[in-house]
C-alpha cells in the first residue's frame, strides 16, 4: 500500500482530482455548485497536467448542461472516456441524454453536487431533489457522504462504469460536502491503475463509432422490437451491484478505506435504525456513537449505491433486533406515498419479509431532513431517534408516520421538536467562528489556517464558509473544526471556543456571541483602544462576555493593514493573532507557517507584495492586547433590525430572516406559493459605506446624472413646489429649479445614507464643478458616521414630497430622473453597472411593468431573500417581477406577453359587448385609447375606474368577468430581463425564436461579457483577449455580435447603449423600445467586477469602450424606413485612439499581458483590427439599409399593364 | 564617410538609433528600425513604480472580490498563473537582442534605492549592453532643497555602478540649477554618458470640462535649441559621451547637434510620426551633408561649434539673450 498523501481540500476538488485524472473529454456548463469541479478541470489542463494516460484532456464549456451532456455523449461514442459536473436544474437538462447514455449502455460517470431544484423559490443550496429526479433514467447513482468519500466514490464509480458499462451517476451533498474544507487521504495514480479495468477500456473503445468498424446506433424501433430490446440490458443492471462491491474490495485492498454498497454502522443488537443518504449520515453516526457510548442501541445504515438498489444487501445489513427504522429523505415528493429512498426500504423489507428473509416487518416512518442545506444537526438525529422510540413496537404511544425534522412545522405538524441545547461535540475538538466581511480576506485566511494545521499537524480538519445573500458589503461566517479523529460534524460550530469579529460594526447587527461557549475566547478588531473597546461594546454584548466569562482580546488591525499599504485586507493580521491566541502552534513555529503559507501564495507575484505580508505578520502581535472586562459600563442598545413602521409581515418575517433567525421561522410565516410582498429592500438599513456622497448646491447643474448612475437609487433627484419646504429638516438643502419647464419649483438632490454602498460612480459622473476650485463638484465623498442622523431625517423628508406629475415630465435623460425608481437599494455590487439599466425602466414603464428574468445576477440581486427591491409607487403599482428558469426567460416573458394580450382583448371585446348598458363616450374612449404615453395611460386608468363605476354591482357574468379583467385596458410592458449568459448562450434558442415571433416584448441584455453570477466563466459575449475561466490564456474568438444577428430579422427593434458613455442614447432606446410594436432588443454594457478594475472607473471604462470602437452605439429603428431614412444609426463616431489603451486598464485584458506580452499584443492586434472592420460594417450596412426614394411607377397597379 | 563612433564604449556603426521609447515594444518594429540601420536600440523605461504598482493593482483587482459570495468564490483564473513584471520588460529584452545584432541599451526608471538596484541588476543578467538611468523627477515637494535632488541621483548612480559591470548613462532634465556642475559630478560618480534632455508629458489644460489633459505633444525641430545649448556647454569641458534626445527631426538638425557636440543622436517623436525606416532618412542625409561640405570625419565635425570651438561662444551663455532683445527693439 502507497504512502497516504495527504492534502487539504473541499469537496469539489477531491473529485476533480480523481475525474481529471481518468478522463479524456471533460464537457461542462458552469452551475453552483459545481462550477469549481470544471473551472480546475481547465485550470489543470492549461497547466499541462495529464491524466492517468499521461495526455492532457480536453476540457470544453459549452452554451448550456444540455449541450454539455450531448457533447459528452458523443465523445463517448467516439470511444473516448468523458466526465462532466453538474447540479439542480443543469442536471435536469441532461436527463434526456442521460436515458440515451444509458440506453446505449456506455460507461460513463458524472459528478454531481446534488443542489435543490427551483419549484416556489431558487435555491442554490443542497438536498437530493435533482439526483432524485435522475433515479428513473438508468443511470447507477452512488453517493459520498464526507469529503474523504467524495474522492473515493468518484474513483470507484469511474473504475465500476467500464466494467459494468452501466453509466454512474456519482452524487454529494452541494455546499455541505462539495465547498466542506477537510482534510483526506489523496489517491495516488497507481491507486487508480490498480482500479481501473484497461481491458474493459478497450472494450469500450471497440464499441465506438468508426468507420474502420461501422456500426448504426441510435435507431428508431417499432412497437414488434422496443419492448424487448428495451428488457436485453437487464443483465447489466443485475450485475452492476456485484461489480461495485467487487471494486469497493479492490479499492479496500489498495488503500485501506473500506466501504459497501450499503454499510451499517452501530450496535449490533440496535432496535432503532436511520436510514439515509449523504452528509446526513456522518452526524447520524456521530449521534449514535455518543448514545451507544451511554448504553442505547441505535444504528445508523448508510445506503451508497442507491441505483441499482440493493436491496438484498440492505436487508442483510440491518441487525435482525430492529424494530423500528427511520428512512430520512433529503428531498420532497409533494403528493408521494413517501419520499423515495423510504419507498425503496420498505419496498426491499416487505419484500424480504414476504420472501422469508426477514422474519417481521419492523416499524418504518419516513422523514425529511436539509432541505437547501438546512442544518442537520445531532439534536435532530436525537429527535428521529426519540420519535422512533414512540413506536408501538417500543412501547411507545406511537411515531409519526411521516415527519419532518429541522424546522418547525406549525401547519401540518409534521415536524418533530428539537432540543436546542442538545450537542454531542467532545471537548478536544477545537471549535472557532469567524465573522468577517468579503472584502476582508477572512475566508481566505481561514482557508490558509486550516491547510497549515491539517498539513503540519496530524490533526483532523474541517472549514465551512457561510456567505451573505447581498453582494455588497456582504458578511461571512467561517467555521473552523480541529480534531484528534475524523470529523463526522456535517453542520455548523454550535458552539465555539475562539470567536473572531473582524468588523466592529457587526456588534450592532449580529449575535456575535451567540455561538461562544463559557471560558470562550473573543478576538474583536476594534478601532478603539483595548479600555475604550469595552466601553463602547453595546450592553447585551458585555452581560454576555461576563456571563459566559469571555476572554477578550482586540487589534485594531484597519489601522495596521493601512499602515502597511495592504487597504482593508486585514485576513494575515487577523489569521497571525488566532494562531497567537489559540495555542495550536508555538507563536514563532505559527509564525513560520503563515509566512511560508504567504510565500507560497505570492511569491509569483512579486516580493514586494510577499514582504509587505510578512511585515503585517511580524507588526500584527505587538498590536494584540487583552481587553479589561471590569464590569457593565454601556448603556447602548443595538438599534432595532427594522423601522417600527415597517408592515407586520417585515416586522415578523423579514426582520427575523435579516437578523440571521430565519432558521426559527415556522411554516406559517411564509407564503405557501413563493409569492413575495415586493419593496421590503427599503426596511434593511444596511449602512455599508465608509463615505456617501454630499450635495453642495451652489455649484450643482442640475444634470440629474448622480441620479441615474446610482446602482442602488441611493441618490434621488426631485422637482417640487417651494410651498413644499415648510417644515423642511435643518439640514435639508434646497435650491431653485434653473430650467424653464419648471420654473419657480424647487429642486433637491438627496441621497440614501444607509442605502448608498459607497461606489463613488455619482461623484465621478459629476460636472458640477466650483470655478474658482474645479477640485470641489457638487457632490463629493464624505465620511458617512457623521452624517447618517441628519440624512436620515433629510431622507425621509425628501421622499414624502410628492413626485413630479408623470405626464408633465419630459422624456429626455434629466428629467426622467424626476420618475420614481421602482428598483432601489438591491444587493448587488457596490457600483454595479447593471441595476442603472433596470432602475431605469422602472423609472419610464414600472408601473405598468411585468418583468421576466433570466436566473443570473440579477435575479440574485432582484429577488433573493430576505428583502425584495422592486418597488411600488404611491398608488401602490409598482412592476411585477417573475424568474421561471436560466434557460427559458425569452419564452417565459413571451408567454407572459400572451397571456396579457389575450386578457386584454377578452376586456375590450366585453367593453364592446356591454356597450349598450354602458356610457357610450366612455366606450368609444377606452376603446379608441392604444397609444402608451404617459397621459393617454393616466386618461386610460382613469377611464378603467369609470367603468368599474358603472358596471357597479351588476349581476351579469360579463360584467362580472370585465370587472376582474379591467386593469388590463391599460396597456402593459413586459420586459425580458437577463445576463449575457443567457441571452448569448444557453437562452439564444428561445431569444431568437421570440425575436423572430414578432410578439410586443422588450428584451434588456444586461451585458458583462462574461459569466458574473457563477463567477467569471467566459461566455460568447466575452470579448477577444478578455481572461475568463475557460480562456485563463486570453479568449481567442471574438464576442459575438448578438445585436447584428437580431438586426437581420429587420422588424425587429435592435440597439446598442453604453450609459456611461451616451446616457441620453440610452434613454432614448428604451423609450424606442418600449414604444416599438414588436419585439426590442437592448443590449446594454455592463460594467462588472469581473472586469477586474475598480468600479468608480465604471463610467470612464464605458466611454472609452465607446470611443476606441470596442463598443460601437447604435439603434436600428424599422420605423425609420417609412420615413425614408435607414432603420440602423450609428450613435457614436468612428474608433478613435489606440484600444489597447482601454484594455490595459482593466485586469482582464491585462492579466494576459502580464503573464503572456507576445500573446496579449496578438490579440490586441486582432481586437484593434476586429473594432475596425466592426464599425465599417455598421457603416456600410446603415448606408445600404437607407431606402432608394419611392418611384410612383415601380409597381403600377396590374389592370394599367394591359 | 566613416560615421563610426564610441558611446558608453560600445563601438557603434555611426550616431543615428532610436530613443527611449514604446516603439520598441514590438519585436517588428525594433527589426525594421535595424534594417534602417539604427547603430543601436535604446528600450523605453521601465518606471518602478509602474511595475510596482501594477503588481499591486492587477493583485487587488484579481483578488479583490473572492471568497465574498456562495456562487462565485473567485471571478478570474486563479492569479498563480500570472507571470507579473519586471519579467515582462525583461523577457522583451532577450527578445530583442536576440532579434538584432546592434548594441541594445536598456532604459530605467527607480523610485526606491532598492527599486534601481533591483531592477539595474535584473536588466544586466537580462544582457543588456549598457544601462540609462532615466531622472525622470517633477520636484514639486517644497520641503526637498534642489541640493537633495542631486545627491539623491549621485547616490544612485554611485550604487547602481558597484553592482552593475555594464556603462550607465545618465538621462537628465533640462531644470537643475546648475547643470555643468551636476554634469560635473555625475562624471566622477561613474556616468559614462549622458542623455540630454528628457521630454516630460506636459499637461495640457481642457478649459470646457476644467480637467487636466494628458495628451502626449510629441518634438518638433524648435526644442533642439536648449539642447544645442547643453550639448555646447556641456562637452566643452566633459569627457563622457553626449546623447541628444529631442527635437532632432531632420539631417540639418542633427548635424547641428553632433557640431553641438553629440555623440549620438536619439529620435523618437520624427521616427513615430514617419516610421521606423525615416532613421536611414536622417542617415543619409547626413552622410550626403558631409560629403558635400567636404567634411573628412565624424570627428571634424563633432563639437566643433561647442562653447570651446565656437566663434562666437557668448552666444550660448546670457550674451545672446542680450543680443536677441536688442534686436527685436530694433
Amino acid at each position: 500500500m502507497p504512502d497516504a498523501i495527504v492534502r487539504t481540500l473541499d469537496g469539489n476538488q477531491a473529485v476533480t482530482s480523481v475525474a481529471y485524472r481518468l478522463s479524456e473529454v471533460i464537457a461542462i456548463y458552469p452551475i453552483t455548485p459545481s462550477s469549481s469541479m470544471g473551472e480546475e478541470s481547465d485550470e489543470l489542463a492549461s497547466k499541462g497536467t495529464l491524466n492517468l494516460w499521461g495526455m492532457v484532456p480536453t476540457v470544453v464549456e459549452m452554451q448550456s448542461e444540455g449541450g454539455a451532456a450531448g457533447a459528452v455523449h458523443g465523445a463517448l461514442s467516439a470511444g473516448a472516456l468523458a466526465t462532466t459536473f453538474t447540479a439542480s436544474q443543469g442536471l435536469l437538462l441532461m436527463i434526456p441524454n442521460m436515458y440515451k447514455i444509458a440506453g446505449e449502455l456506455t460507461p460513463f460517470c458524472m459528478h454531481v453536487s446534488a443542489r435543490t431544484l427551483a419549484t416556489h423559490a431558487l435555491s442554490i443550496f443542497g438536498d437530493h431533489s435533482d439526483v432524485m429526479a435522475c433515479r428513473q433514467t438508468g443511470f447507477a447513482m452512488l453517493c459520498s457522504n464526507s469529503v474523504q468519500e467524495a474522492h473515493d466514490m468518484a474513483a470507484i464509480a469511474s473504475a465500476s462504469t467500464l466494467r459494468a458499462r452501466v453509466p454512474f451517476l456519482h452524487f454529494f451533498d452541494g455546499f455541505r460536502t462539495s465547498h466542506e474544507v477537510s482534510k483526506i487521504s489523496m489517491l495516488p495514480d497507481e491507486v487508480l491503475r490498480g482500479l481501473v479495468d484497461e481491458t474493459a477500456i478497450a472494450g469500450h473503445r471497440a464499441r465506438s463509432l468508426s468507420p474502420d468498424h461501422p456500426v448504426l446506433r441510435g435507431s428508431a424501433a417499432n412497437p414488434d422490437s422496443f419492448f424487448q430490446a428495451r428488457e436485453a440490458c437487464n443483465g447489466f443492471y443485475a450485475g452492476c451491484p456485484a461489480i461495485v462491491a467487487e471494486t469497493m474490495a479492490r479499492f479496500a485492498e489498495l488503500t485501506g478505506r473500506r466501504y459497501g454498497l450499503v454499510d451499517y454502522e452501530g450496535h449490533p443488537e440496535a432496535d432503532r435504525v436511520i436510514v439515509l443518504m449523504g452528509s446526513g449520515a456522518e452526524v447520524t453516526q456521530e449521534l449514535v456513537e455518543h448514545a451507544n457510548a451511554r448504553g442505547e442501541k441505535l444504528g445508523v445504515l448508510k445506503v451508497r449505491l442507491y441505483r441499482p438498489f440493493p436491496a438484498a444487501e440492505l436487508v442483510a445489513a440491518l441487525p435482525r433486533t430492529v424494530k423500528a427504522i427511520a428512512v430520512l429523505d433529503r428531498t420532497k415528493e409533494p403528493g408521494a406515498v413517501g419520499e423515495p429512498l423510504y419507498q425503496d426500504v420498505r419496498t426491499a423489507l416487505s419484500e424480504a419479509v414476504e420472501e422469508g428473509a426477514l422474519a417481521s416487518m419492523p416499524r418504518m416512518i419516513g422523514g425529511r431532513y436539509g432541505l437547501s442545506s438546512k442544518e442537520f444537526t445531532a439534536a435532530m438525529v436525537r429527535a428521529v431517534y426519540d420519535e422512533l422510540a414512540k413506536a408501538p413496537e417500543l412501547g411507545g404511544a406511537g411515531a409519526k408516520r411521516r415527519f419532518t425534522v429541522g424546522i418547525v412545522d406549525d401547519v401540518t405538524h409534521l415536524s418533530l421538536s428539537v432540543d436546542p441545547r442538545f450537542e454531542v461535540e467532545p471537548d478536544d475538538v477545537v471549535r472557532c467562528v469567524f465573522y468577517g466581511l468579503g472584502a476582508d480576506g477572512t475566508v481566505g485566511a481561514n482557508k490558509s489556517s486550516i491547510k497549515i494545521i491539517g498539513e503540519e499537524t496530524d490533526r483532523y480538519v474541517q472549514g465551512y464558509f457561510v456567505y451573505d445573500s447581498k453582494k455588497s458589503g456582504a458578511i461571512t461566517i467561517s467555521h473552523l473544526r480541529f480534531g484528534p479523529r475524523p470529523i463526522r460534524s456535517s453542520y455548523l460550530v454550535k458552539s465555539a471556543s475562539f470567536v473572531a469579529v473582524h468588523q466592529w460594526g457587526f456588534f450592532d447587527r449580529y449575535d456575535v456571541l451567540e455561538l461562544a461557549r463559557e471560558g470562550a475566547t473573543l478576538l474583536v478588531s476594534s478601532p478603539h483602544t483595548p479600555e475604550e473597546t469595552w466601553n463602547a461594546l453595546p450592553r447585551a454584548i458585555q452581560e454576555e462576555v461576563l456571563h459566559k466569562k469571555i476572554q477578550v482580546y482586540t487589534i485594531d488591525a484597519n489601522a495596521v493593514a493601512r499602515a502597511a499599504g495592504m487597504g482593508s485586507r486585514i485576513n494575515t493580521i487577523m489569521q497571525t493573532c488566532f494562531f497567537a491566541l489559540s495555542g495550536i502552534f508555538e507563536r514563532e513555529e505559527a509564525i513560520g507557517y503563515i509566512k511560508r503559507s504567504i510565500e507560497k501564495t505570492y511569491r509569483l507575484k512579486g516580493a514586494e507584495v510577499v514582504q509587505k505580508n510578512f511585515a503585517v505578520v511580524d507588526a500584527a502581535l505587538s498590536h494584540l492586547h487583552r481587553v479589561p472586562t471590569p464590569g457593565l459600563t454601556s448603556e447602548r442598545t443595538t438599534p432595532p433590525v427594522v423601522s417600527p413602521k415597517a408592515p407586520d409581515f417585515v416586522q415578523r418575517v423579514t426582520a427575523a430572516m435579516l437578523a440571521g433567525k430565519g432558521d426559527a421561522l415556522p411554516v406559517s410565516a411564509f407564503p405557501v406559493d413563493g409569492t413575495w410582498p415586493t419593496g421590503t429592500a427599503k426596511w434593511e438599513k444596511r449602512a455599508i459605506a465608509d463615505s456617501i456622497p454630499t450635495w453642495d448646491e451652489k455649484v450643482c447643474i442640475q444634470c440629474n446624472k448622480c441620479a441615474m448612475v446610482c446602482p442602488h437609487a441611493a441618490v434621488r433627484v426631485k422637482v417640487y413646489d417651494q410651498a413644499q419646504l415648510e417644515g423642511r429638516p435643518e439640514t435639508f438643502k434646497s435650491m431653485a429649479y434653473k430650467g424653464t419647464e419648471w420654473k419657480g419649483s424647487a429642486y433637491t438632490v438627496q441621497v440614501a445614507p444607509e442605502d448608498c454602498t459607497g461606489c463613488g460612480l455619482c461623484v465621478e459622473v459629476c460636472p458640477g464643478k466650483d470655478k474658482a476650485n474645479p477640485r470641489h463638484k457638487s457632490l463629493e465623498m464624505v465620511p458617512m458616521r457623521p452624517l447618517v442622523a441628519g440624512e436620515r431625517v433629510n431622507l425621509d423628508f425628501f421622499l414624502n414630497l410628492p413626485e413630479a406629475p408623470r405626464a408633465k415630465v419630459k422624456l429626455d435623460l434629466k428629467e426622467s430622473q424626476f420618475f420614481e425608481p421602482l428598483f432601489e437599494y438591491s444587493g448587488a455590487c457596490s457600483g454595479c453597472g447593471e441595476t442603472p439599466y433596470i432602475k431605469l425602466v422602472t423609472q419610464l414603464f414600472g408601473d405598468r411593468t411585468i418583468i421576466a428574468n433570466a436566473t443570473g445576477c440579477s435575479s440574485i440581486y432582484g429577488g433573493n431573500l430576505p428583502t425584495t427591491p422592486y418597488t411600488t409607487n404611491r398608488d401602490g403599482r409598482g412592476p411585477a417581477w417573475g424568474n421561471s428558469l436560466f434557460e427559458d426567460n425569452a419564452e417565459f416573458g413571451l408567454g407572459i406577453r400572451l397571456g396579457v394580450d389575450q386578457q386584454a382583448k377578452e376586456a375590450r371585446e366585453l367593453v364592446r359587448v356591454l356597450a349598450g348598458s354602458l356610457p357610450e363616450a366612455l366606450v368609444t374612449e377606452i376603446l379608441a385609447s392604444t397609444a402608451r404615453d404617459e397621459a393617454t395611460v393616466a386618461a386610460q386608468r382613469e377611464r378603467v375606474v369609470a367603468l368599474r363605476a358603472a358596471l357597479g354591482a351588476a349581476t351579469d357574468p360579463r360584467a362580472r368577468r370585465l370587472d376582474i379583467l379591467a386593469d388590463y385596458l391599460v396597456p402593459k410592458a413586459v420586459w425580458i430581463v437577463g445576463g449575457d449568459g443567457w441571452a448569448y448562450d444557453i437562452g439564444y434558442g428561445g431569444l431568437d425564436h421570440v425575436l423572430a415571433s414578432g410578439a410586443n416584448v422588450n428584451i434588456l441584455v444586461l451585458d458583462t461579457e462574461v459569466y458574473s453570477n457563477t463567477g467569471g466563466q467566459q461566455s460568447k459575449a466575452t470579448p477577444l483577449g478578455a481572461a475568463a475561466k475557460f480562456a485563463a490564456r486570453g479568449k481567442a474568438t471574438p464576442k459575438k455580435d448578438l445585436a447584428l444577428l437580431a438586426l437581420t430579422y429587420g422588424n425587429v427593434y435592435v440597439a446598442r447603449v453604453a450609459f456611461g458613455a451616451k446616457d441620453a442614447q440610452t434613454v432614448n432606446a428604451l423609450l424606442e423600445a418600449e414604444s416599438f410594436d414588436g419585439p426590442s432588443i437592448v443590449i446594454a454594457y455592463s460594467h462588472c467586477i469581473a472586469h477586474g478594475y475598480d468600479l468608480v472607473h465604471g463610467l470612464s471604462q464605458q466611454k472609452k469602450a465607446v470611443e476606441t470602437g470596442y463598443w460601437p452605439l447604435f439603434r436600428f429603428d424599422p420605423r425609420r424606413t417609412d420615413e425614408g431614412e435607414s432603420a440602423l444609426k450609428l450613435d457614436s463616431p468612428a474608433p478613435k485612439g489606440k484600444l489597447v489603451d482601454h484594455l490595459r486598464a482593466e485586469s482582464r485584458f491585462r492579466a494576459i499581458e502580464l503573464e503572456d506580452p507576445d500573446r496579449f499584443q496578438h490579440l490586441a492586434s486582432e481586437a484593434q483590427a476586429h473594432v475596425i472592420t466592426q464599425y465599417a460594417l455598421y457603416e456600410s450596412l446603415a448606408h445600404a439599409m437607407t431606402p432608394a426614394p419611392k418611384t410612383p411607377d415601380a409597381a403600377p397597379p396590374a389592370s394599367t399593364k394591359a | 564617410m566613416d560615421l563610426s563612433t564610441t558611446y558608453l564604449g560600445l563601438s557603434l556603426a555611426h550616431p543615428f538609433m532610436p530613443g527611449a521609447s514604446p516603439l520598441v515594444d514590438d519585436l517588428d518594429t525594433v527589426r525594421r528600425l535595424e534594417d534602417a540601420g539604427a547603430s543601436a536600440i535604446v528600450m523605453r523605461s521601465i518606471f518602478e513604480e509602474q511595475v510596482s504598482l501594477a503588481h499591486a493593482r492587477t493583485l487587488h483587482d484579481l483578488e479583490a472580490h473572492t471568497d465574498s459570495y456562495a456562487e462565485a468564490t473567485s471571478f478570474f483564473p486563479k492569479p498563480s498563473e500570472y507571470r507579473l513584471a519586471p519579467d515582462a520588460y525583461l523577457e522583451q529584452l532577450r527578445r530583442i537582442r536576440a532579434a538584432v545584432s546592434v548594441p541594445v541599451i536598456a532604459s530605467l526608471n527607480g523610485v526606491t534605492p532598492t527599486g534601481w538596484l533591483e531592477y539595474a541588476k535584473l536588466i544586466e543578467q537580462a544582457g543588456a549592453h549598457a544601462l540609462e538611468l532615466n531622472v525622470y523627477h517633477v520636484a514639486t515637494d517644497p520641503e526637498e532643497p534642489g541640493t537633495l535632488v542631486e545627491k539623491r541621483t549621485l547616490d544612485i548612480l554611485a550604487s547602481v555602478r558597484a553592482s552593475v559591470t555594464i556603462p550607465i548613462a545618465v538621462k537628465l532634465s533640462p531644470f537643475y540649477s546648475s547643470l555643468s556642475s551636476f554634469a560635473a559630478e555625475l562624471e566622477s560618480s561613474g556616468a559614462a554618458g549622458l542623455v540630454v534632455f528628457n521630454r516630460f508629458y506636459q499637461p495640457d489644460i481642457d478649459i470646457e470640462h476644467l480637467e487636466v489633459a494628458h495628451d502626449l505633444h510629441l518634438s518638433d525641430s524648435s526644442e533642439l535649441l536648449l539642447r544645442l545649448r547643453w550639448l555646447a556647454i556641456l562637452s566643452a569641458k566633459r569627457k563622457l559621451d553626449l546623447a541628444v534626445s529631442g527635437g532632432v527631426h531632420t539631417p540639418t538638425d542633427a548635424v547641428k547637434a553632433l557640431m553641438a557636440g553629440a555623440t549620438t543622436v536619439q529620435m523618437v517623436s520624427a521616427l513615430l510620426r514617419h516610421g521606423p525606416n525615416y532613421l536611414k532618412v536622417v542617415l543619409d542625409g547626413v552622410r550626403h551633408w558631409l560629403v558635400e561640405h567636404e567634411y573628412e570625419s565624424l570627428a571634424q565635425l563633432r563639437g566643433s561649434m561647442n562653447l570651446a570651438r565656437s566663434p562666437n561662444p557668448a552666444a550660448f551663455e546670457r550674451g545672446n539673450y542680450m543680443k536677441l532683445l536688442q534686436s527685436w527693439r530694433a
